[in-house]
């Protein structure tokens, strides 16, 4: 009799990106790139923006890249896509173009590209991997940083708390182009992740997808712990698993059981001065994200009203990565 | 069929006639009347073509970046400011080997700010890789406009045009615009090489590092070398094909026997042929009509040079505290001589300074005039003392 392990391994699956790339062990970025091609299929056109995705699956003359790749620049992952998705449509062929880029290529740098891609309702699917800072270059803040986090241009001090701004809610703004389908994801949810890809694949026309991707050298955090850490931003409200419609909200992944904020923190190097002893300023500052996260669960309406099978305990099939949570 | 067009009119009617796949448009002037010609042409269903309207002149080259690599014959058409914001993307498109077009519509850079003619703007981009022709008159806009695909396409290379800013692109001319019969066998239909295909997945764009790096700069600069072949080739073809030729890569007019030379490109060069015809006393000289700025064409300059005494270089643009690009660059090629000619370099016309026919006589005066740089057209009686 066949196990049912080995008939999973023996089934076919395609892969856009192959192992044996230059990640960090634990690389959220890799995992959700991974799936998404994964999901995405072999008849796509991938563009890239500069990051550390670029960096670790192309060093020439090597390339970890099974769909043809296009990388050009840090902030223009959106408009060359635009430009081979302009060449497809000139050439009547099908092939379905997938912009790809980090936080700081997405929410920043190359925003302008992006909302000028999404107005033009370009048929692409942009996915920015999110971890929530300038990794490539050594961990800086970018808009998309949570409040409070520490990195290297936001350390905290005798006058600072890390960063002072908030992180730049960008779905809401991709909402505001009135695009078909835009959605939050999390590698802590492949399947979640999984569907959604394949959603914004069948649509004709711009989609977003925004996938929370850990990063254990940028967070402060053991490469064994990534997929926990992602669960528990969703599972404390901090990184809303939302789907939009048309800008407006059309489902949302239930929390069954709200975890608090500072399970999340104290996990990740990042917030460590947030639970420096005595100083009224991490208590505060502790409180400020468990209030930004409250703010979510109301906003999105998260609490669900009862166990759901596809809440953010129900929906979590991966339980690899590190010590279940006590 | 001869017909009075407007600069940018003809240009966009070229490009029509050249069938691009994508056409990325953003607008400045004085380039703005080429994109709004061509989204007419789109409009009135005479050219097929994706045009895609974008957001800013970055991701106007980033656009023709993306079609290019996924096989489209791709174009798009800047000036000045614009110019500098795709900086960044133009020296990406050479150095990824896309064989896109470029217009750019020459106007001074800011500050401060100024709308009118120099060459400030493509010499800022000297370096970016890319082969660049300059157009003495509407009719060789026209016609390098469609060389320029099949220079580009036969080298992978990117090609910029540039025309000066409205004193070609905003002047009627009679011109003769090719019919779309001579483009198409002129311009066979674009296949790339290293096409976006699933069935053949490339990685386009990849981090080189330093054990390739400098081998990938040599290929690019010996590419760039070598397309004076395709340059010479698709002129020829076109002369063959129309009656036209646009000079190759430099041309040389005047007595055989002239011993003092006048170097300029773009429509200066027009104006002085006239000037040489019409204006009665003239000295001898002759005019050289410097087309290909890069690649830079030294020997073939080496060898108009035989015989001058005195090279009068003029530039439309100024290498702040250090002079005229163009005159350097002609100082350096002409070391090799054993006997150069002495340069004298001049800038002319900057930032839409008319000059008139009436200068030529004054350019034949600078060799007594000017030892090393100086803008010639100045009014002191405009400048503090101290700047002068």
């Amino acid at each position: 009799m066949t196990e049912p392990a080995s008939l999973r391994s023996r089934q076919p699956r395609f892969r856009g990106l192959e192992a044996g790339h230059r990640a960090c062990q634990g690389c959220g970025e890799a995992l959700a790139a991974r799936l998404v091609t994964e999901s995405a299929g072999p008849d796509v056109i991938l563009t890239n923006a500069t990051g550390c995705l670029e960096v670790f699956t192309t060093p020439w003359p090597q390339s970890a890249w099974r769909v043809p790749w296009l990388h050009s620049l840090f902030e223009n992952s959106a408009a060359i896509a635009s430009g081979v998705e302009a060449a497809l449509k000139a050439q009547g062929r099908r092939t379905k173009v997938i912009a790809m880029g980090g936080d700081g290529g997405t929410f920043d740098i190359g925003f302008q590209a992006l909302s000028g891609m999404l107005e033009r309702m370009h048929n692409v699917l942009y996915v920015c991997y999110d971890n929530e800072a300038y990794m490539n270059t050594g961990i800086q803040r970018s808009s998309s940083t949570p409040h409070a986090a520490m990195t290297t241009t936001s350390p905290p001090g005798k006058n600072r708390m890390g960063k002072r701004h908030m992180k730049k809610d960008l779905l809401s703004i991709i909402a505001a182009h009135h695009v078909p389908y835009a959605a939050s994801a999390s590698v802590a949810y492949p399947q979640d992740l999984r569907r959604k890809v394949r959603r914004a694949m069948e649509i004709e026309g711009p989609t977003f997808l925004l996938v929370h991707s850990p990063c254990p050298l940028g967070w402060g955090h053991d490469g064994t712990l990534s997929i926990e850490i992602a669960r528990l931003g969703v599972q404390t409200g901090l990184f809303p698993l939302i789907e939009l419609e048309r800008g407006e909200v059309a489902s949302v992944m239930p929390i069954r059981n709200p975890v608090p904020v500072v399970e999340y923190l104290k996990r990740q190097g990042r917030f460590r001065h947030l639970f420096s002893d005595g100083d009224h300023r991490a208590r505060e500052e502790r409180e400020h994200l468990q209030a930004l996260a409250d703010y979510n669960i109301e906003r999105y309406g998260l609490k669900g009203d009862g166990d759901d099978p596809l809440d953010t305990d129900g929906a979590d099939t991966v339980r690899r990565g590190g010590p279940a949570r006590t | 069929m001869l017909e009075a067009l407007e600069g940018s009119q003809a240009i966009a009617r070229a490009v029509a006639l050249c069938r691009p796949g994508v056409v990325a448009a953003y607008p400045i002037t004085p380039q703005t009347h080429i994109v709004e010609n061509l989204s007419k042409l789109v409009a009135d269903g005479r050219l097929e073509t994706e045009l895609v309207s974008v957001e800013s002149e970055f991701s106007a080259a980033s656009v023709a970046l993306g079609a290019s690599a996924a096989g489209s014959r791709a174009y798009t058409a800047s000036s000045s400011q614009g110019i500098l914001l795709m900086a960044e993307v133009l020296f990406n498109i050479s150095g990824m080997r896309l064989p896109v077009v470029l217009t750019c519509a020459n106007r001074a850079l800011g500050a401060p700010i100024n709308i009118w003619n120099d060459h400030a703007d493509s010499m800022a981009v000297r370096d970016c890789g890319w082969i660049q022709l300059h157009c003495a008159n509407n009719q060789e806009a026209v016609d390098t406009s469609i060389q320029a695909f099949r220079i580009a396409e036969a080298t992978e290379l990117p090609v910029m045009v540039c025309v000066d800013g409205f004193v070609l692109t905003h002047t009627l001319e009679t011109l003769e615009m090719p019919d779309q019969k001579l483009v198409d066998a002129y311009l066979p239909p674009f296949r790339f090489s290293r096409m976006l295909d699933p069935k053949h997945p490339l990685s386009l764009g990849t981090l080189v590092g330093p054990e390739y790096f400098a081998e990938t700069r040599q290929a690019h600069h010996r590419a760039l070398l070598d397309s004076v072949g395709a340059i010479l080739e698709a002129d020829r073809a076109w002369q063959a094909a129309t009656g036209r030729s646009c000079g190759g890569l430099l041309t040389v007019e005047g007595p055989e026997d002239a011993r003092i030379g006048v170097l300029a490109m773009g429509s200066l060069v027009s104006t002085f042929e006239e000037a040489m015809e019409v204006l009665p006393g003239r000295k001898k000289a002759k005019l050289i009509k410097l087309r290909a700025f890069r690649p830079f064409p030294d020997e073939a300059l080496r060898h108009v040079c035989e015989g001058l005494t005195d090279l009068v270089v003029v530039d439309r643009a100024i290498s702040t505290g250090f002079g005229g690009v163009l005159g350097g660059e002609v100082r350096s090629a002409l070391l090799e001589m054993k006997k150069a000619p002495k340069v004298h370099n001049v800038a002319l016309g900057l930032g839409g300074r008319d000059v008139p026919m009436e200068m030529w006589p004054r350019l034949l005066a600078v060799p007594k005039e000017v030892e090393g740089f100086r803008i010639l057209d100045l009014d002191p009686a405009k400048l503090e003392p101290a700047d002068l």
